[in-house]
């Protein structure tokens, strides 16, 4: 960790962050509306009143900050939990937190909760959805003032099996056209109408990366055991459920507002595990921004490829992320 | 030799509703080398546990009696200034941290960092770089943790411990599974840190041989009691090792300094 590596660390940072900005220039200009560059900068000058202006700022903009958010925040999450658990399996839905929230959403368009509730509804609903979740998995794994981490993750993939079965039994009973709404909401989009939710989301990724970094090296000393750790000055109990409630927060605040847009969590920290090593330092910023490209990319794929019509997200983070991640590996021969 | 290091008075503990260690009272002073004997299972890793606060009173966890640091009880300390002060290395563990040598040797630095501390100073790097020196590793310290041998990860933990700057060292068998030559090493490495460094060091030890060769004093743990504490001569007897390990051995003396030698008596001979 000699000053080489810290130009290094600054190296990754200042080209992820300008990759960042090019994708993001990217995905305004392309879609149903092919829009070049130099009508971007045109539009940006002119002011409101043109179409060019309406179609980047109040319909591409947003989605793009939405994904940047979202992307970034599933992937802090990961990191987080992936160094918890010590685990690589381990993503921000392997705790029921996702399955909680989809609940939330299904039993919401079940009882036509959108219609009494307004605008708000189906995001509150989910946010509902995978606190209670939350609440329910911490309160059992926290039994006499300790995380068990074994018990914690059995747990949490005992919760995600009955939600996910509470939400097909929900689905078998339901109307057709409610299922449809259901589907769709589970593959995830960045379509989202509400600026104000959308800056929410934004300010809650962002400060859960700020946040995160603050236990950066708690992690690292994390990474050598629990014993190991608290040998270090670490308080383990308490970091341990402070990065529970950390993860699920900004993992249950995304889900409920963008639905279950999976893999981002999952491959992210490890690509760039394989790129910059397992300092947490610097896996939290190079992750948060690799999230935010990864998730603005399969979004612009999602509407462009078969344009007008829009596929969902999730399935092209998927496809894309699992292939990329198996070419990564297969490549290099690592191990995880 | 200074004042008091560590004084323990009447101390139970365990895990769960198993207790391991009853009523175990010593004290050490300040720069002495101790070593803890006894036979597998005896609550020798459970007495360093206690000591460094990794069984300190915790739920329903039994713990019964007082640990002293320096004149200081330790329940009472926080978790940051206790590990400013004692060092641990655990017995190795098949945790492969992905992380440089270096690297690893500067989370030693951890529990003097400020809450919001982001990045190590120049300071930390500095005094890592010494430990690394002190254990004759500093050619090791671009290599990853898991390209090195059991001999080199051994001397790497304990630089890390020395990185924490400790006044009292914890050892738990650090010469387990290393060939004579790397037990050597290590235990010449810790005299070495004792005599010159002023450290205190309180070292678990499989070898008794080994522990009589370089500690002042032996502390003999058999049952979860103190059965025996003094000078390697007077633990180190024949009668006392066949009663608590329950094997038939030869008490030597070394040629010059009288330490004692054990040699175990086969069945067939």
């Amino acid at each position: 960790m000699g000053p080489n590596s810290k130009a290094l660390w600054w190296g990754w940072i200042i080209f992820l962050a300008g990759l960042l900005v090019l994708v993001g220039l990217f995905s305004l200009g392309v879609g149903a509306v092919h829009i070049p560059l130099r009508k971007v900068v045109q539009a940006l000058a002119t002011g409101r009143g043109t179409p060019e202006y309406a179609i980047l700022f109040e319909v591409r903009l947003p989605r793009i900050l939405l994904g940047l958010a979202v992307g970034g925040g599933l992937a802090i999450a990961g990191v987080v939990l992936q160094g918890m658990f010590r685990n690589p399996l381990v993503e921000p839905y392997t705790l029921g937190i996702s399955g909680g929230a989809a609940l939330g959403v299904a039993l919401n368009m079940v009882a036509s909760g959108s219609a009494a509730l307004g605008l708000f509804s189906l995001p509150a609903s989910g946010f509902l959805g995978a606190f209670g979740v939350m609440i329910v998995v911490y309160l059992l794994s926290a039994g006499g003032g300790q995380i068990k981490l074994s018990r914690l993750l059995l747990i949490g993939v005992m919760v995600s099996f009955i939600t996910s079965s509470l939400i097909m039994l929900i689905m078998a009973m339901t109307k057709v056209q409610d299922l449809h709404g259901i589907i769709f909401w589970i593959m995830g989009s960045l379509q989202e109408p509400n600026a104000s939710l959308i800056w929410a989301i934004l300010f809650i990724s962002l400060g859960g990366l700020i946040l995160s970094l603050f236990f950066a090296i708690d992690l690292n000393a994390l990474s050598l055991g629990e014993e190991e750790a608290f040998h270090l000055g670490v308080e383990v109990e308490r970091l341990k459920k402070v990065l529970f409630l950390l993860a699920s927060f900004i993992t249950g605040c995304c889900v409920s507002v963008t639905g279950i847009i999976g893999f981002v969590g999952l491959v992210v920290p490890h690509m760039m595990r394989l790129l910059v090593g397992g300092d947490h330092r610097i896996l939290m910023v190079t992750s948060y921004l690799s999230g935010a490209i990864f998730l603005i990319l399969c979004d612009t794929l999602a509407r462009v490829i078969l344009a007008p019509t829009e596929l969902p997200v999730g399935v092209i983070t998927g496809l894309v992320g699992g292939g990329l991640f198996i070419y990564a590996l297969s490549r290099r021969g690592t191990t995880l | 030799m200074g004042g008091s290091m560590l004084e323990i008075k009447g101390l139970s503990c365990g895990y769960g509703k198993r207790i391991v260690l009853r009523e175990v009272s010593f004290a050490i002073k300040k720069g002495e080398f101790v070593g803890v004997i006894g036979p597998n299972g005896s609550g020798k890793t459970t007495l360093l546990r206690a000591i460094s606060g990794f069984l300190l009173p915790r739920g329903r966890t039994p713990f019964r009696g007082t640990i002293s640091l320096e004149g200081e009880e330790t329940r009472h300390m926080g978790r940051r200034s206790l590990a400013q002060r004692v060092a641990v290395v655990t017995q190795a563990s098949d945790i492969m941290p992905p992380f440089s040598v270096e690297e690893f040797v500067l989370l030693g630095r951890v529990p003097h960092w400020g809450g919001f501390q982001l990045l190590e100073t120049a300071k930390d790097r500095a005094i890592a770089e010494g430990a690394m020196e002190m254990a004759g590793i500093g050619y090791l310290k671009e290599r990853r943790m898991g390209e090195l041998s059991g001999g080199e990860r051994q001397l790497v933990f304990v630089a890390r411990a020395l990185a924490q700057k400790p006044h009292l060292l914890l050892l738990d068998e650090p010469t387990a599974h290393l060939d004579i030559g790397h037990q050597v090493q290590i235990m010449d490495l810790l005299r070495e840190l004792n005599r010159e460094g002023a450290l205190t060091i309180l070292v678990v030890l499989h070898d008794l041989t080994l522990a009589g060769l370089y500690c002042d004093r032996l502390i003999l743990v058999h049952e979860g009691r103190l059965r025996a504490i003094g000078p390697p001569q007077g633990v180190l007897t024949q009668g006392m090792i066949e009663e608590v390990y329950h094997t038939a051995v030869t008490v030597m003396e070394t040629p010059t300094g009288g330490r004692p030698i054990i040699l175990p008596v086969s069945g067939e001979g």
